[in-house]
């Protein structure tokens, strides 16, 4: 951010798509998501995804392989939001203070 | 008039009424002027414009280039295309002492000096509603006028002027006009 | 620079067109890519002409008839980040209506030609001449030139382009001639043939264009951290206009033997009081100017064309010899100093140790016509407060009161 007023692109044009993944707002977490895989879903019959559709980072995969359903939380972009956790319909998620 | 502003330009205001085709007419008789090799300007008095209307339009003529903006005062040539005009509006304000006054009248150029007081410069009558109603059937008098203008004027010549409105109104409508632009140019008297 | 030569007189087309007629000829000319326009009086015969030409099938051009001015600039903004030619026309509300994207499309870099029939703003609703339209929108960030007749707003609207375009200014800019007054006014027009405009002008040649195979983003949020490095972006690309106008017109000379400068000057060298005014009442102040000097006054007119970026140099040096410059100007600023004129003056005058007296007259409201005589009436009063040794810092003239 100390670049002079000829150091960056004219009228202020983004010139590189996509660039919003150099920013990881992982950083101003303070709480984060915890999940209970007993009551999931989508860990219980690969249903529901809620958390994965509400989630405004794309910090939220879920996953299946072999008939197996799993998930993982990207850190580097997940900022503790907790939409997830609210939108959970089971109360699977919970956040908890890092 | 103490001062001259229009030295080397041929000023002319035209009165009619809205409709009546006296922004085209002025616009006419300046492209005729520029085909001649002149500079123009061609400019109507805009208000709220409603058909009926009196209207104003101003044409100025030079060899050189023109520099002045502003509505002529003084005119060096008055043409008024409507009859029932001449007793709303007084076509000889400003005119030159040696100015022209044409007029669409049934009236001689003598009876239109004493109507106006107009004892210097010209007089140019002419019948152009009756000539209009005879060879256009509908009153278009703004061509007719114009060539009894032209005439007494020798602005520019009758057949430039003849075949700018020919251009701008190609077929019938342009011959009629020419027919009537040319039985006024004979019929306009002088006084 | 493109190379450009003489284009022979025989190869000019000369026709009798209004200020409007003129532009919309121009702007046939330069090829627009895209004209987003909302008709508005006395603008209209430009957008109607151009209509024409799209109709007869003369014009290649995307003609978007919008539903509002606010719309029409935008759409212009929008054609214009594809790296589109872009054009538009409007005047007094419609002028306003655009405000808001106004400032986006200088900010955004946007090279857009807007050209205005400068028209009075309401109340009371009002379809004739004064500055009050465009001069409101001098800190917009547009480059604004000035035309006094026909055959310039048609040179003008050429040069336009190849101002805005050009990779050192990259501003829109705006082409303004009085309304009714000019717009209407039947005037010799000397016209080039397409393929010169052609050459003249190329094809635009856009910096960062919106492409969706190299996809970027245009107008995002900057705040306290980058905006203020934006504005001096902005504010450097429009100092470059002079250097780069001084090049077009040249170039525009070689091709037609006409140029204008940011001023005119008109019997300056000698005069000891100088109009300082532009648009068509420069015209008329000519006129009056020779006809003062046949009775002997030592008066010449400064015509100024470019009214952003103000030409400071240039307006100084013609004028600081003078012992009084008289400003006439068709705009009040309610509330100011004195009007955006006077007030450019005046501040251009500051640093010099002696200054010429200037005087400032509002002229011409609402279309009131400005006569020679007007002009007259400001030279004499200058005079006697010459005479007197001080002057009001601006009074109205050609006002019943």
């Amino acid at each position: 951010m100390n670049e002079k007023f000829n150091e960056i692109p004219m009228a202020g044009n983004i010139i590189k798509p996509g660039n919003a993944l150099e920013y990881k707002t992982g950083g101003w977490r303070a709480e984060r998501p915890v999940h209970n895989d007993e009551t999931c879903l989508w860990i219980k019959n690969g249903t529901c995804g809620l958390c994965w559709i509400f989630c405004p980072d794309d910090a939220i995969r879920l996953i299946e392989k072999d008939g197996k359903y799993s998930y993982e939380y990207d850190y580097d972009y997940c900022k503790g939001c907790g939409i997830c956790a609210n939108q959970c319909p089971t109360s699977s998620i919970k956040m908890e203070s890092e | 008039m103490a001062l001259d502003f229009a030295k080397g330009i041929t000023e002319f205001r035209w009165h009619g009424r809205g409709g009546q085709g006296v922004v085209t007419s002025n616009q006419m008789l300046g492209k005729a002027a520029l085909a001649e090799g002149r500079y123009i300007q061609a400019f109507p008095e805009f208000g709220p414009e409603r058909t009926g209307a009196p209207v104003r339009a101003f044409l100025r003529i030079s060899k050189d280039p023109i520099q002045i903006y502003a509505q002529v005062y003084h005119p060096d040539i008055v043409v008024c295309i409507d009859p029932t005009l001449l007793d709303v509006v007084n076509p000889t304000e400003g005119l030159k002492e040696d100015g022209v006054l044409v007029l669409n009248t049934t009236m001689s150029p003598q009876e239109v000096r004493d109507k106006f007081d107009f004892r210097t410069g010209k007089v140019v009558t002419v019948d152009a509603s009756k000539i209009a109603m005879d060879i256009l059937g509908r009153p278009f008098y703004n061509m007719p006028t114009m060539a009894a203008a032209v005439k007494a004027t020798g602005i520019v010549k009758l057949e430039t002027v003849i075949q700018t409105v020919l251009d701008r109104y190609p077929g019938k409508i342009g011959e009629l006009n020419k027919a009537a632009m040319e039985r006024a140019s004979e019929e306009a008297q002088v006084g | 620079m493109t190379t450009v030569e003489r284009i022979p007189a025989e190869k000019m087309k000369i026709e009798g067109l209004t200020g409007d007629a003129a532009i919309a000829h121009a702007l046939k000319q330069a090829d627009v890519d895209v004209l987003a326009a909302y008709p508005i009086t006395p603008q209209t015969i430009i957008v109607e002409d151009f209509e024409k030409f799209y109709a007869n099938g003369e014009v290649k051009t995307k003609v978007i008839p919008v539903e509002s001015e606010h719309s029409a600039m935008s759409a212009c903004v929008g054609a214009s980040a594809t790296g589109a030619r872009v054009a538009t026309a409007t005047a007094s509300a419609g002028l306003a209506l655009m405000w808001e994207i106004l400032y986006c499309a200088a900010s955004m870099r946007m090279p857009i030609v807007l050209t205005v029939a400068n028209r009075a703003l309401s109340a009371p609703i009002n379809i004739h001449n004064d500055w009050s339209d465009s001069y409101g929108a001098r800190d917009s960030g547009f480059i604004q030139l000035y035309c006094q007749n026909s055959q310039e707003a048609y040179d003008t609207t050429l040069m336009a382009f190849k101002l805005a375009e050009d990779h050192r200014v990259l501003l829109p800019v705006m082409v303004c001639i009085d309304g009714f007054i000019l717009s209407h006014n039947v005037e010799r027009v000397e016209m080039l043939p397409d393929d010169a405009v052609k050459k003249f002008l190329g094809v635009r040649e856009p910096v960062q264009p919106l492409d969706p195979k190299n996809p970027i983003t245009m107008g995002p949020l900057a705040l306290t951290d980058y905006y203020f490095e934006f504005k001096e972006q902005q504010d450097r690309a429009i100092h470059a206009a002079p250097e780069v106008f001084k090049e077009v017109e040249e170039a525009f000379k070689k091709m037609t033997g006409r140029s204008y400068g940011m001023v005119e000057d008109y019997k300056t060298e000698d005069a000891e009081i100088i109009i300082l005014t532009h648009s068509t009442p420069a015209g008329t102040a000519k006129v009056v100017a020779d006809t003062l000097r046949e009775q002997g006054e030592k008066v010449g007119v400064l015509r100024l064309k470019m009214f952003r970026p103000f030409p400071v140099k240039e307006v100084v040096e013609k004028v600081k010899h003078a012992k009084a410059v008289i400003v006439f100007e068709k705009c009040l600023s309610f509330g100011a100093t004195c009007n955006p004129l006077a007030l450019e003056l005046r501040a251009a005058l500051y640093n010099l140790d002696e200054r010429p007296m200037v005087t400032d007259f509002v002229i011409g409201l609402g279309g009131r016509d400005v006569p020679p005589t007007t002009i007259v009436e400001g030279y004499n009063k200058t005079k006697e407060y010459l005479a007197k040794g001080e002057a009001p810092l601006y009074e109205t003239l050609g006002v019943r009161k």
